[in-house]
């Protein structure tokens, strides 16, 4: 039976883990991943779940678990944010390239230093070329559905990948929103009974994981992991058909919104896309054909669907929240210009990089972008590629 | 014999055929040579015991040798020798 309740998106990502009822979770606390792993915590001492959940001393060691627990045969799980990712560098890598599908909530949260604890997307743009699959939420509902889907995504066996299920720090993370839940037997059914490639535990059918590799495999063993990418873009559609068809609920690799007709678009992740909806909504009662694309993956990054809902666009706007400090503006920047040029369409693009650290972004400011875009439209020039948005000049 | 291509090999870097280390020569990483005077060896197997490579042959418990194809040279043998019967040569 589905059931409407309120939750905040680390409620509702602790929720569907509940339902889900992964056989181990490893994680540390960080904030403000916090309440991911507090309410987890929670259906564990009350018994709703049967998970073993292994409290470690740092987020270096919650991934070195998961990756023990995964290679063993176990349906894995951990959560984290912001420097608790940093900290996991190393295994994230150790984690994809093993092929181990672990599903991991990342709730987005600026990196020190200055210290902060806002939502940016530096954490997770950084590890961005770790070969994990990367979604980004724009409310707790789509928390939640998200992270039941990534089960079926990361086990897939063409795909078998690890996924980070981004949401925005504070801003979905702890903000309370009437969420549809379903059934959970519906939810076990759609993921399905976990079976693992080579589990450890097998001792009929012993294996060697994490052998030296040297000069003669490890090319190899890494084309694999480039492929089971382009593979997971094959793949990844069947699974939003086999989930709309279960629950109702339509997915794509990106939103198109008022996008059909418009004249200029924003480009934009997360919870910024719902502020840009409105924005558009306002701009066309004025006249203005706005719209607004969302991308929902970013790894693997749907290059033919970002083209193909730009191709009528005149003037882009790519809304990073996270620079790369590489003279060339935020990480979607490149990625999208990049993928115009090689499919040849030339759209003049600019880059507005904003809400670094949590700094709050308005309607007014988003405003302001496609005052900007429709003059770039009007020009056809880009004057100022890269342009930071929000800050104190 | 032709290695195998990507699209052919176990994913992941595992290798899921048990013991085929054996066949991975690593002898010749080796600059130095544990020289076993076998007239002074008391079998202790002490060798054997503390050898991360496997590399040292026994027989029920009878030192037999060094497996010179897998010895790496690393000198813990010597070092652990209680007779101080394991000299390492320069090879």
């Amino acid at each position: 039976m589905d059931r409407k309740i309120a939750v905040t998106g680390d409620a509702a990502a602790a929720y569907a883990m509940k339902q889900i009822n992964p056989d181990v979770v490893a994680a540390f606390p960080i904030t403000p991943q916090t309440e991911i792993v507090m309410n987890f915590s929670q259906y564990i001492a009350d018994g709703e779940v049967d998970t073993l959940m292994i409290a470690v001393e740092s987020e270096h060691s919650a991934m070195s678990a998961c990756v023990g627990a995964s290679a063993a045969g176990a349906r894995t799980m951990t959560a984290t944010s912001a420097n608790g990712l940093a900290l996991m560098w190393e295994i994230l890598y150790i984690a994809s390239s093993t092929r181990l599908p672990v599903v991991m909530p990342v709730v987005n949260r600026a990196l020190s230093a200055p210290i902060n604890i806002h939502c940016d997307h530096s954490d997770t743009m950084g590890a961005r070329d770790s070969g994990w699959i990367q979604i980004y939420c724009e409310n707790a509902a789509e928390v939640y559905e998200n992270v039941i889907m990534a089960v079926r995504i990361a086990e897939h066996p063409d795909i078998r990948l690890p996924v980070m299920v981004c949401q925005d720090g504070f801003i979905t993370s702890h903000t309370l929103e009437a969420t549809d839940t379903f059934d959970t037997d519906t939810i076990r059914q759609f993921i399905g009974e976990y079976t693992p490639f080579y589990p450890l535990l097998d001792t009929d059918n012993p294996v060697t994981y994490g052998p030296l590799d040297l000069q003669d495999y490890y090319f190899e063993h890494k084309r694999q992991h480039s492929d089971a990418m382009v593979r997971a873009l094959e793949i990844i559609p069947r699974i939003f058909h086999a989930f709309e068809k279960t629950f109702h609920r339509k997915y794509g690799f990106v939103e198109e919104y008022r996008l059909e007709d418009a004249d200029i678009a924003v480009i934009v992740l997360s919870s910024t896309a719902g502020t840009a909806k409105a924005t558009v909504d306002h701009l066309r009662e004025q006249g203005v054909r706005a719209g607004v694309l969302k991308l929902r993956f970013i790894r693997p990054f749907p290059a033919k669907a970002i083209c193909r809902a730009l191709q009528n666009i005149k003037a882009v706007g790519v809304m990073d929240r996270s620079d790369t400090f590489s003279s060339r503006g935020g990480p979607l920047y490149s990625e999208i210009t990049s993928a115009l040029y090689e499919n040849k369409q030339s759209i003049p693009v600019a880059d507005y990089v904003f809400g670094l650290g949590g700094r709050e972004i308005d309607p007014r400011m988003i405003e302001t972008i496609f005052n900007q875009l429709l003059h770039i439209m009007n020009t056809q020039r880009v004057e100022q590629p890269v342009n930071y948005i929000g800050v104190r000049e | 014999m032709k290695a195998p291509g990507w699209k052919t090999l176990p994913a992941g870097g595992l290798i899921t055929e048990a013991g085929n280390a054996v066949t991975y020569n690593t002898g010749s990483w080796r600059t130095l040579r544990p020289a076993v005077d076998k007239q002074a060896c008391r079998d202790c197997l002490i060798c054997w015991v503390y050898c991360p490579e496997g590399a040292v042959k026994v027989k029920d418990t009878r030192f037999l040798g060094i497996d010179y194809a897998h010895c790496k040279g690393c000198g813990i043998c010597a070092s652990v020798c209680p007779q101080n019967v394991i000299e390492m040569q320069k090879e």
